[in-house]
C-alpha cells in the first residue's frame, strides 16, 4: 500500500493530500463507466465471437500484428535507399512494392515516399482525420492526431517545425503533404554528413519516427 | 489572380490502374467550391484554390459513396495537387513559396481557365 508508512514519525515528509510520498500526484483510476462506443465495441466483438465469425485468438493475433509494426521498419527502408540508388528509384516510383521487396507486407497500404533534398523539406499531416502509414510505421504519435498539429501544419509549418526543434533556412522550401484520400506518406530524409561508410544497421539506428513524418532530421552525432 | 507552384512531374507512371483522367501532371486546376453534404475528402481550406497536378495517383472508389456502404463505382481518378502557400493563405502566408500537396478526386477539379 503506497501510504502505509508509520505516521507517528515526525520526519519532514511530504503530506499534501492526493500526493505520493515522493510528491507526485496520483493518477486517478479509470473506473468511470464505459462510454457508448466502448460498450458498442465490446458488444460487436462478443457477438462476432459468439456467432463463430472470428475468435478471441484471431483478434489477439491481429493486435499483436499491429503492435509489431514500428518505425524500425521505415528505418530499414530509409537506410537501404541511402546506399542503394536502384532501390531508392523503385521506392519513389512505388512505395508499397518497395516495402514488399523488403519483406514488409503493405496490407493495402498505398505508400508514397517523398524525398528531402538540399532545396526542399517534406512534412506529412492529415488535416481531415489522422491518416498515417500505420502498416509501415505502426500507430501514430498522439500529437499527430491533435487539432493543433493538423490545423497549424498546413498554415504555419515553419513555426510548428521550430517548436519541434527544426529551424529550416529560408531558402529551403517546405512541402507539406496532406493525406486527404487513399495514399499514405513517408518522408525519405537526407543522409546526414559524417555517415560515409556506415553499415545499414548503423544507419537505421539514426532514423527515428519523427524523421519519417518530417518534423525532424537525422544526424550522425 | 492565382499563384501557381512549380511542379516537376514524376519520372514514373502511376503505380495503380487508371483510365488516365482529364488532367496531366503540370496542368493548372481549380478545386470546386461546392459544399455537398456527406463524407467528403476535399478539405475546406482548398476549395476554390488553384494549383497544379503533381501526379496522377490512380483510380479509386469514390469515398463519398464508400462511406455509405455503396460500391464506390465507377472508380474516380485521384490526383495529387500542389498549391502555393501564397495561393491558399494569401500574401501574408508564412512562406509564400512553400507548398501544400493534397489528394483530390477528379470530380472536385476543373481546369483553371474554366469560367
Amino acid at each position: 500500500m503506497p501510504h502505509d508508512h508509520d505516521h507517528d514519525h515526525d520526519h519532514d515528509h511530504f503530506h499534501h493530500e492526493g500526493m505520493s510520498p515522493s510528491g507526485h500526484p496520483y493518477r486517478p483510476d479509470n473506473d468511470r463507466p464505459l462510454t457508448y462506443w466502448q460498450r458498442m465495441e465490446i458488444a460487436v466483438r462478443e457477438l462476432l465471437v459468439e456467432k463463430g465469425i472470428t475468435t478471441a485468438a484471431e483478434i489477439n493475433a491481429q493486435i499483436a500484428r499491429m503492435d509489431a509494426r514500428t518505425p524500425a521498419q521505415g528505418a530499414r527502408i530509409v537506410a537501404r535507399a541511402w546506399d542503394d540508388p536502384g532501390f531508392k528509384a523503385r521506392l519513389l516510383a512505388d512505395g508499397s512494392r518497395a516495402m514488399e521487396e523488403m519483406g514488409i507486407e503493405p496490407d493495402g497500404l498505398k505508400l508514397v515516399v517523398v524525398e528531402n533534398t538540399e532545396a526542399a523539406h517534406n512534412v506529412v499531416v492529415c488535416t481531415l482525420c489522422s491518416c498515417y502509414p500505420r502498416n509501415l510505421l505502426g500507430l501514430p504519435p498522439d500529437w499527430y492526431k491533435t487539432r493543433a498539429y493538423r490545423s497549424r501544419m498546413v498554415k504555419e509549418p515553419r513555426a510548428v517545425l521550430r517548436e519541434f526543434g527544426l529551424d529550416l533556412p529560408e531558402d529551403v522550401q517546405v512541402r507539406v503533404h496532406d493525406s486527404t484520400a487513399d495514399m499514405r506518406y513517408m518522408v525519405l530524409p537526407r543522409r546526414p554528413a559524417g555517415t560515409e561508410g556506415w553499415s545499414r544497421e548503423r544507419l537505421e539506428a539514426i532514423v527515428g519516427r519523427d524523421c519519417m513524418i518530417g518534423v525532424a532530421v537525422p544526424s550522425a552525432g | 489572380m492565382s499563384v501557381l507552384p512549380d511542379v516537376t512531374p514524376p519520372p514514373f507512371p502511376p503505380p495503380y490502374p487508371t483510365r488516365g483522367g482529364r488532367f496531366a501532371p503540370g496542368a493548372a486546376v481549380r478545386v470546386k467550391k461546392g459544399a455537398a453534404p456527406g463524407h467528403i475528402r476535399t478539405p475546406w481550406y482548398l476549395r476554390g484554390k488553384t494549383g497544379r497536378i503533381e501526379r496522377v495517383c490512380g483510380d479509386f472508389g469514390n469515398p463519398e459513396e464508400l462511406a455509405y456502404r455503396r460500391d464506390g463505382r465507377p472508380a474516380r481518378t485521384l490526383y495529387r495537387v500542389r498549391f502555393a502557400m501564397a495561393e491558399v493563405w494569401g500574401a501574408g502566408a508564412e512562406g509564400p513559396d512553400d507548398t501544400v500537396d493534397a489528394e483530390i478526386f477528379e470530380h472536385w477539379l476543373e481546369a483553371a481557365d474554366a469560367p
